[in-house]
């Protein structure tokens, strides 16, 4: 691990990666939109509602992903002081924040046909909610100090604190029997979805997951060029002021 | 152990003297509280039935409010960084002051709220699982808030950022306390609510500390 800290090094391995993770989130999410909003059944109870699932799930899967991520990063980042490890970790932040919220819409409008309602006040729902509010409350605190690399570190100990949120939601609906159903793919026994459903369902959490790839590299790379003219620029404030 | 009760002292001794913070807490607790009557109309039923949700949430708030003087002042005027400097763990140091922070802003809350549920006509069966969870839980209120008080240290806008990141991590204690309240009042067993609550307790005075100290040690660094 300690290898791929350095920034060069990284951004070689990343630059080499990216073309191939570009094209495997179009073509998975091609693919995956194309058996979820053609080629597969409508659900038996839910009809075509359920090809929301396609987006809600792999988008509530991202949405906690991330924040694994992110906690992760943050904990390299305090722990070894690792500067790349804490640019992952704010990269990061936004695009679990995207994920999340399109996670709670997808499932408020799927919500409004199946439920009856845009939106109840279960365990899932309400955990996912805490954790978009610990993505805001992450992204406004690394943003919050004049010095960054202060606000980068109390940022990453607040990642840290939010994790417990992680396990909760993914074992709210096991823990309160309330109106969101039950996990069905990740379970003991086997996915309880059919394998015509499974398919779309994998092939757009893959393209989710090299989705967050492609623009973690993106926003990295602009990172480290940012840093990089600051120095530049700040070292021809210094040359300036010498009179050279 | 005698450092322990010396800065839990220092920190009673600053709060009695220079100031009247817990009665600000209190009187935040008790306007915020009679608002409601106003607000929702002055029925008893539907007073009694949102009481025990209403004393939650105005508790919390006036608990989150005061937060910012557990390390705001010691901060500005240089003791912080004695205290870093003293050869006490900072984690102890931590402890200490949450439980001044308790004892200055928790325990009159948990004073006042009975008059209050009064006020809101909170059924008779309520009063002692009111009591129980608020022992319970403003605890971990005052644990969970130094966290966010240390890592807003410096920052700007401290006060509003303070409850954007506390507020998330505060609502299972309001689920659970207006829980086990809710279950007393419709004759069901709130045990369950109550060790949930004892188990954030548990896992907040455990955890919080050191998160808290390792905030205070960036924050001064």
């Amino acid at each position: 691990m300690h290898r791929f800290a350095n920034p060069a090094r990284f951004l070689r391995i990343a630059n080499a990666a990216l073309p191939w993770l570009a094209g495997v989130c179009a073509l998975s999410i091609a693919a995956g939109l194309w058996f979820a909003l053609v080629d597969s059944p409508p659900d038996y109870q839910q009809g075509d509602s359920v090809r929301i699932m396609y987006l809600h799930v792999p988008a509530a899967w991202m949405g906690m992903f991330c924040y694994t991520a992110m906690a992760a990063f943050s904990a390299m980042a305090l722990i070894w002081k690792h500067p790349l490890a804490d640019l992952l970790a704010r990269a990061t932040a936004p695009v679990g924040a995207a994920f999340t919220l399109l996670c709670l819409v997808t499932g408020s409008l799927w919500g409004k046909p199946m439920w009856g309602t845009w939106w109840a006040w279960d365990a899932r729902l309400t955990s996912m909610l805490i954790l978009f509010f610990l993505y805001l409350g992450y992204m406004a605190l690394s943003n919050a100090f004049d010095d960054p690399t202060r606000g980068y570190r109390a940022a990453a100990i607040l990642a840290l604190v939010g994790f417990v949120n992680v396990p909760v939601i993914k074992f709210s609906v096991d823990w309160w029997n309330t109106l969101h159903q039950p996990a069905s793919v990740m379970r003991k026994g086997g996915p309880a979805i059919d394998p015509s459903m499974l398919l779309p369902l994998m092939l757009m959490a893959l393209g989710f997951q090299t989705y967050y790839f492609v623009v973690l590299i993106l926003r990295a790379r602009a990172e480290i060029a940012g840093a990089k003219i600051h120095t530049i620029r700040m070292a021809e404030v210094h040359a300036a002021g010498r009179g050279e | 152990m005698s450092r322990f009760g010396e800065i839990v002292r220092r920190d009673l001794r600053l709060a009695l003297r220079q100031g009247s913070d817990s009665v600000m807490v209190v009187t935040f607790f008790v306007l915020t509280v009679v608002l409601f009557p106003f607000g929702i109309g002055p029925e008893a039923n539907i007073l009694a039935r949102v009481a025990p949700g209403v004393l939650w949430v105005t508790a919390l708030l006036a608990s989150m409010l005061s937060l910012d003087r557990l390390f705001q002042a010691d901060y500005e005027d240089g003791s912080l960084e004695l205290l870093v400097l003293t050869p006490t763990p900072l984690e102890v140091v931590v402890a200490a002051k949450v439980v001044a922070h308790w004892l200055t802003t928790g325990l009159p809350l948990l004073a006042a709220a009975p008059v209050l549920a009064v006020l809101l006509n909170l059924d008779a069966a309520g009063f002692k699982i009111l009591l129980l969870t608020m022992l319970v839980g403003t605890p971990i209120l005052s644990l969970v808030g130094a966290v966010g008080a240390a890592l807003v240290l410096g920052a700007r806008r401290g006060g509003v950022l303070l409850s954007l990141l506390i507020l998330p991590l505060y609502v299972p204690v309001l689920i659970f306390g207006v829980g086990a309240i809710d279950a007393t009042l419709q004759g069901l067993e709130p045990r369950a609510h109550l060790l949930i609550l004892g188990g954030m307790l548990a896992g907040a005075l455990a955890l919080a500390p050191w998160a808290a100290a390792a905030a205070l040690r960036q924050a001064l660094e």
